[in-house]
């Protein structure tokens, strides 16, 4: 956790989590999201994917919880991405997924941090940005 | 088949309002190891909840599968956090459509209001739906 001010230029993370199927079962669960895709091999090869793939919110949660860690929870204003490239997860192990950061921008009382999202070494969310409220006291 | 293009500009409201309760935010911030305690600290993708259900609404409205929609952009701007006991709704709008490879881009934006009428949050997303025919293999 960050407890000095974020500045910018500070590398924050990265850090690394592995989603496997049954995160994406409780994910599916916790978000009402039961996209087939998601969840059965068949169903997303008979639409060109090349297997079960992460849901793309469950890639940004990733990306809030990094952003969470590393300002000790500070209030998200913004936060998204496009999802450019899929987490396939496979049926044994896992997808890892690195979530890097550096602050982009510190004004007005908002911290921007520009992100750098991968999947075995691909970049798989295309521009993600969080911009978090200067955390208080810091 | 694409998508009708009358669609712009159509609004979708979500069925019913989503009550955020400790329960339903604990769950979710367990789902995906939200870090502190998700009573005081809201996940900020859990309004993806509510604006998922309004996106349903969408697709069962113009009977679309889900399994052909992939998501491919989503975007959320906070008016301020969500707290538990907020009781949100939600209104998809269509705000573009266009067609590549095959594929329609739906681009929708998603007001999420508190029982005052206050927008607590925008989260606005493109949706890639592969018709089905190009992707027989």
């Amino acid at each position: 956790m960050t407890t000095a001010p974020l500045a910018a230029g500070d590398v924050l993370g990265p850090s690394t989590f592995t989603i496997t199927r049954a995160d994406l079962v409780a994910y599916a669960e916790a978000s009402g999201d039961h996209n087939p895709i998601h969840q059965d091999e068949d169903v997303a090869r008979s639409v060109g994917l090349p297997g079960v793939i992460a849901h793309g919110m469950y890639t940004l949660a990733l990306v809030g919880r990094a952003v969470a860690e590393w300002t000790g929870g500070a209030e998200v204003v913004d936060l998204g991405a496009k999802f450019t490239s899929p987490v396939v997860v496979p049926a044994e192990g896992g997808a890892e997924v690195v979530v890097g950061g550096t602050v982009k921008s510190v004004a007005d009382g908002l911290v921007t941090l520009a992100l750098e999202v991968t999947c075995g070494g691909q970049k798989v969310l295309g521009m993600p940005k969080a911009v978090v409220k200067e955390p208080a006291g810091a | 088949m694409p998508v009708d293009p009358s669609l712009v500009g159509r609004e979708f409201p979500a069925p019913a309002p989503l009550t955020v309760t400790a329960e339903r935010v604990a769950a979710f911030a367990s789902a995906v190891g939200h870090p502190g305690d998700p009573l005081a600290s809201v996940p900020p993708t859990f309004p993806i909840v509510l604006a998922f259900d309004a996106m349903a609404a969408f697709l069962d409205a113009e009977a679309i599968d889900l399994h052909r929609i992939v998501h491919g952009e989503q975007r959320f701007a906070y008016e301020r956090p969500l707290a538990i006991g907020d009781e949100l709704s939600a209104t998809l709008t269509v705000t573009g459509l266009r067609q590549i490879g095959g594929a329609d881009i739906i681009a929708t934006s998603s007001e999420l209001t508190d029982a005052t009428g206050a927008v607590v949050c925008t989260g606005r997303a493109t949706l890639v739906h592969s018709s089905g025919a190009e992707a027989a293999q």
